[in-house]
């Protein structure tokens, strides 16, 4: 497995949020994380990458053989993580070139490598979109592409998406998702592809793009059903996440 | 008639409203021949030479359209490099240029404080006239900037200089002056009196980089006149620790479409009391200011960052932007944003933020690999690192160098 977790309880300024959240994923493979708002799924994700806010009560995370509940984020991301944020802060005075250099392994003073120039331009950024600093003042779907962008600088074996596809028009989607299934080594075969990842999707509209194996549906802190991903989002379709809530009490 | 020598004896003990009062008689006035003009740059020592770099003053001179450098009192080298500029020593200018005269302490009292008043009586009673002259002919754009630089060479001394800025109609003219230490001065009184005037169309940059010793006080005193269709922008940096800085340079708009524009970029250090302000009178329909500003206080520094703007006819446009980064429980940031409307149909605004670095900022860059050391010290650099607009784009470039280049050695 590449990522493991076991029966995880995670509190946020002093509140409860995940319960008992157990859940993993292997090489290769993309998961999609459904739920209510307010269910904890981006809690999961930031106990995941190891934000200082969120505090592990219970359980752990096993990443590559690895536990690593307490490291830092930045060893974590050392390690292969990496995450696209639905809401990243605006930073003054850091352009995303800036971070596209540092995230793959240039100097600063360097200029930017072809291989990022390419992949910027296909994203549709120009070089003055370049020099801007990181989200001040991007539209919705800027944001995301430079989200994305920045993941194929970084290259992470496990990357998280959280909401990728949420205020990006249609045709941006598609663009997106193209290089979603880059970052998740869709392009190969099944038994070559190593990188994974865990999407979180609100609409489930990028999944039309972008296949997963799995789907899980996060409820009252836990995991409460996890299956095929077409079967689980026709349901909550039709129905809502009421029939979870009912389907929940039941494992119970 | 102005009476200089007068209005400079009244004010001989006339304390300045702002900024710890200092004892002038402390510091020794030193004479202005002490150290001798120098034919070139490079005759400098590699240790002065690397001070003058660090305030963005190129011994070698490249991409300069000239340059002026003073020693203690002693103005050791002036030079015109290009046919648009003249620069000289303010002495020589007021010998040469009868009509000089009516610029001296025109933007600038000399009753304003007892700093002006030395300076001025230095000039009347012993005919001391150190600082520079520089001017832009009519109908020129010179790209490259005129470099300049007050340098303190000896200890315990008081360094006057009288400087006098003119564009003439329709030019166009770049400043970039550098102060300095030695860097075996413990202590000195720096007092630089500046007088800018723009003559309609013509626009001015003026790029200033501090970078004193520990125990050195600052009092620059700085006024600029703008007429119609004229474009003032002032660049203010400073991020190495002083004992005190007090300025307050204030532009007077009193032509149509004047237009001041004030950037600082202040960090403080140690013990460092700075009090930097910019202050803007808008006296012509249509003329406007903006003040932006960016502080960060460290250790047991002190920042006040003032603003004034004074809106005094209709149709006049003023908006103060000042940011704060507190980063230790003993340093501490005051925001003074003033604004006065003295007429109907004005717009003049202020936005103020002080507090910490955003935690969200920082983790976001510790989701990208780096430490939360690394992304805290680089969300600083980035802050203090803003756009100074308004600069031809070699000079952007290398004020952009220059401001990295300071906020990296903090």
């Amino acid at each position: 497995m590449l990522l493991e977790i076991h029966n995880l309880a995670v509190e946020v300024e002093g509140k409860q949020v995940l319960k008992n959240v157990n859940l993993s994923i292997a090489e290769g493979e993309t998961h999609v994380l459904l739920g209510p708002n307010g269910a904890g799924k981006s809690t999961l994700f930031m106990t995941i990458l190891g934000f200082p806010k969120y505090h592990v009560t219970n359980g752990s995370i096993i990443f590559k053989g690895k536990d690593i509940t307490n490291l830092s984020t930045a060893e974590r991301v050392k390690l292969g993580m990496g995450v696209s944020f639905q809401n990243p802060p605006a930073i003054r005075g850091i352009s995303v070139e800036n971070l596209l250099k540092y995230e793959s392994g240039q100097n600063e003073e360097d200029e930017l490598n072809p291989r990022m120039k390419s992949l910027a331009d296909k994203l549709k950024f120009n070089d003055d979109f370049l020099k801007r600093d990181v989200n001040l003042g991007f539209s919705g779907g800027e944001v995301k592409r430079s989200e994305v962008l920045q993941l194929l600088a970084q290259r992470p074996d496990f990357t998280m998406f959280d909401e990728p596809d949420s205020g990006v028009d249609i045709e941006n989607v598609e663009l997106i998702a193209e290089e979603l299934n880059v970052i998740l080594d869709k392009q190969k075969k099944i038994s070559e592809r190593k990188r994974a990842g865990l999407l979180i999707t609100h609409l489930g509209y990028i999944l039309n793009f972008v296949k997963a194996d799995k789907a899980h549906i996060l409820m009252n802190g836990e995991i409460a059903c996890s299956g095929n991903p077409d079967e689980i989002l026709n349901d909550v379709r039709e129905n809502g996440f009421k029939g979870c809530v009912n389907c929940a009490q039941c494992t119970q | 008639m102005r009476n200089v020598l007068n209005d400079a004896e009244k004010a001989k003990n006339k304390k300045a409203p702002l900024g710890t009062d200092i004892t002038i008689e402390n510091y020794s006035k030193e004479d202005i021949s002490v150290y001798d003009v120098i034919d070139d740059l490079d005759d400098l020592s590699k240790k002065d030479k690397d001070t003058l770099i660090s305030v963005g003053v190129d011994s070698e001179e490249k991409q300069r359209s000239g340059s002026f450098v003073q020693f203690d009192q002693s103005n050791i080298f002036a030079n015109t490099l290009s046919d648009n500029i003249e620069v000289m020593n303010t002495g020589v200018a007021k010998d040469k240029y009868p009509w000089l005269k009516d610029y001296l302490w025109n933007a600038v009292k000399p009753d304003q404080d007892k700093y002006t008043a030395e300076t001025a009586l230095r000039e009347e009673k012993e005919d001391v006239y150190s600082g520079y002259f520089i001017r832009s002919k009519p109908n020129t754009k010179e790209v490259f900037p005129v470099q300049a630089c007050m340098f303190i060479a000896d200890k315990d001394i008081m360094q006057t200089a009288h400087n006098i800025i003119i564009a003439e109609e329709n030019s166009e003219l770049h400043l970039i002056t550098g102060c300095a230490t030695g860097s075996d001065i413990s202590s000195a009184l720096h007092v630089g009196v500046s007088e800018l005037y723009l003559k309609p169309g013509s626009k001015i940059t003026f790029t200033m980089v501090h970078n004193w010793a520990e125990q050195v006080e600052v009092r620059p005193r700085t006024g600029i006149k703008l007429a119609d269709n004229t474009t003032f922008i002032n660049n203010y940096i400073l991020t190495s620790p002083v004992q005190c800085v007090q300025s307050y340079p204030t532009a007077y708009c009193e032509g149509k479409n004047s237009r001041a524009l004030f950037q600082s970029v202040l960090s403080g250090q140690k013990t460092s009391n700075i009090d930097v302000g910019s202050r803007a009178i808008l006296n012509h329909e249509s003329s406007s200011a903006e003040v932006l500003s960016r502080s960060v206080a460290n250790d047991e520094s002190k920042i006040y960052a003032r603003g004034d703007l004074v809106g005094n006819v209709p149709n006049v446009k003023g908006h103060l932007e000042c940011n704060g980064l507190v980063l230790s429980d003993e340093s501490s940031i005051y925001a003074v944003p003033i604004l006065e409307a003295n007429s109907s149909g004005l717009e003049l605004s202020h936005e103020a933020a002080v507090g910490k670095i955003d935690e969200d900022e920082i983790y976001y860059l510790t989701s990208r690999g780096f430490s939360e050391e690394e992304a805290a010290a680089m969300i600083v650099r980035g802050f203090l690192n803003m756009d100074i607009t308004g600069l031809p784009p070699a000079l952007a470039e290398s004020t952009k160098k220059m401001i990295d280049m300071s906020v990296k050695g903090m």
